[in-house]
């Protein structure tokens, strides 16, 4: 007997609001968190913007302790911890606990250590100075560190998991929670993902010549998603989490419930079929969608919104064939499709959490986001689908169900099935 | 350096890695750095390092070893200091 999973909670660190009542009104109103970036000016990279949280470290102390907060120089874990720690709390639980939480896991998603933060410990060990590390740096150092402070400061007691698939890895680790949940082997599980681009990952990502470089100037306009102008996608950091729960367990504590989680997929192209390390192979796009449909025994003609990948690279255009020939619709019968991307920038692992978010957010309050900057959308995609079909105002409607899907290097996709709570 | 001094100087070398700001306020020789002010086992060789840097010594494994109190701590930077001190002579 399976269970139904359903979302408890929510917490967001996102470049255009952190917390969620300013990530609401950030996406209800388009308001972007693309900044420009001197550093990036001083460093010779082409593209100088990011969507960067307006994060304050200092706050930090709010959630966890003294002796935690000192020595913690993770950006990544701590975007991770602020989101996950606030999930909790919107799902109505207390931070502290005696006994561990058995029934409660996390899957939580990283991609890498924060690369600046690691160059303190290259210049002391080259500078033969090892000795002076200290006992911080191998936890911040492990790809489970966000996982581990985590569920450290919850007590939880289930399955503690660490997972990292490029872009797609936020909506990787809900759909790994929902499964767990699902399958009976934990009541609840706290889910999401959390990336900060440094400088370092950042310079490799502009030397690959896929950011945006023409906007340095607007940063505000830099990420066009299915836009004609698009150039290139702007880097962005941040977390997202979810708790998800088994609906019986959230129902006798009266926890309030935003959505449901009916479903997904997460598959790979196998980097065959046109499908590479960078390019997805668009039979393992469409499969993975269809897959998650039929988990979730939903019709590609109930789809009421996409939450798109669309980074604003030249792959927007195949990402929307490939949504068109999985759920086979097309022109005014095609579901409307946003993409947070325009507002925040591509937030790599974080970026599939943050989406997610924001999707349930318009499930519960029943509207569409805006789609910033796309004045001129792609002709390859308005050929295709009605330009209708891409709000660039919010739009108040009934939204019953969500498909939410993210691509990422490797050729790995995940796609989710979020639906209203009946 | 009197016993005094080095004791006033290390609470504040304590202070980051213990939640006990009360009990830190009473540290006495028989103050154990683990049983009482609660200080995880790792975070010694954080007060190991930060004791180095702020007394400019060296403190070696065996020394690092008997710094299980506060009275052992004030010890071995006595016997540190000292032995800096013969050095620079």
């Amino acid at each position: 007997m399976t269970k139904r999973v359903v979302v408890t909670g929510l917490g967001v660190v996102s470049p255009n609001g952190i917390g969620i009542p300013s990530f609401l009104h950030a996406i209800k109103n388009g308001i972007s968190g693309i900044k420009f970036m001197p550093r990036y000016e001083e460093l010779n990279f082409s593209c100088r913007l990011a969507g960067m949280p307006d994060f304050e470290w200092e706050k930090l102390i709010n959630y966890i302790s003294e002796v935690t907060f000192h020595g913690l120089k993770g950006t990544n874990i701590a975007y991770g911890l602020t989101a996950a720690l606030d999930a909790w709390a919107d799902s109505g639980m207390d931070y502290e606990t005696d006994e561990p939480r058995w029934e409660t896991g996390c899957v939580f998603g990283n991609s890498i250590a924060d690369t600046e933060a690691m160059k303190n410990v290259i210049i002391r060990v080259d500078n033969k100075e090892a000795k002076k590390l200290g006992s911080r740096v191998v936890e911040q150092a492990m790809n489970s560190g966000v996982t581990s402070y985590i569920s450290g400061r919850l007590g939880l007691g289930n399955k503690v998991i660490t997972n990292s698939a490029a872009c797609a890895t936020g909506s990787q680790a809900i759909l790994m929670g929902y499964e767990y949940i699902k399958h009976g082997y934990a009541k609840r599980m706290l889910t999401g993902s959390t990336e900060h681009v440094d400088t370092y990952v950042y310079g490799a990502f502009d030397s690959m010549r896929v950011l945006s470089r023409k906007f340095n100037e607007h940063p505000e306009q830099a990420s066009r998603p299915m836009s004609l102008t698009a150039g290139g996608f702007v880097p962005g950091s941040g977390a997202g989490a979810l708790v998800l729960e088994e609906l019986d367990f959230a129902l006798a504590r009266n926890a309030k419930i935003y959505a449901e989680v009916l479903g997904g997929s997460s598959n790979s192209g196998g980097q065959r079929q046109g499908g590479t390390m960078t390019a997805a192979n668009s039979t393992g796009v469409i499969r993975c969608i269809r897959e998650a449909l039929a988990s979730s025994g939903v019709n590609a003609g109930q789809i009421d919104l996409i939450s798109g990948h669309l980074t604003a690279t030249n792959a927007d255009s195949k990402e929307i064939q490939n949504w068109s020939d999985a759920l086979k619709r097309s022109g005014n019968d095609f579901p409307l499709i946003n993409s947070l991307k325009s507002m925040i920038g591509h937030c790599l692992s974080a970026a599939g959490s943050i989406e997610s978010v924001a999707a349930v957010l318009q499930i519960a309050q029943q509207f569409v986001h805006p789609n910033i900057n796309l004045e001129d959308p792609d002709p390859e995609i308005t050929n295709r689908i009605s330009v209708n079909c891409l709000p660039v105002d919010m739009i108040k409607k009934e939204i019953n169900i969500v498909a939410k899907a993210n691509f990422g290097f490797g050729d790995v996709n995940s796609c989710l099935i979020l639906s209203k709570y009946n | 350096m009197t016993r005094t001094e080095i004791l006033n100087e290390l609470k504040k070398v304590f202070a980051p890695y213990t939640t006990n700001k009360e009990l830190l306020s009473k540290i006495n020789d028989d103050t154990d750095l683990i049983r009482d002010l609660k200080i995880n086992s790792a975070n010694l060789v954080d007060i190991i390092i930060d004791a180095e840097n702020k007394y400019n010594i060296e403190i070696d494994f065996d020394a690092a070893d008997k710094m299980i109190n506060v009275g052992s701590c004030i010890d071995v930077i006595r016997e540190k200091l000292e032995q800096k001190n013969v050095e620079y002579r």
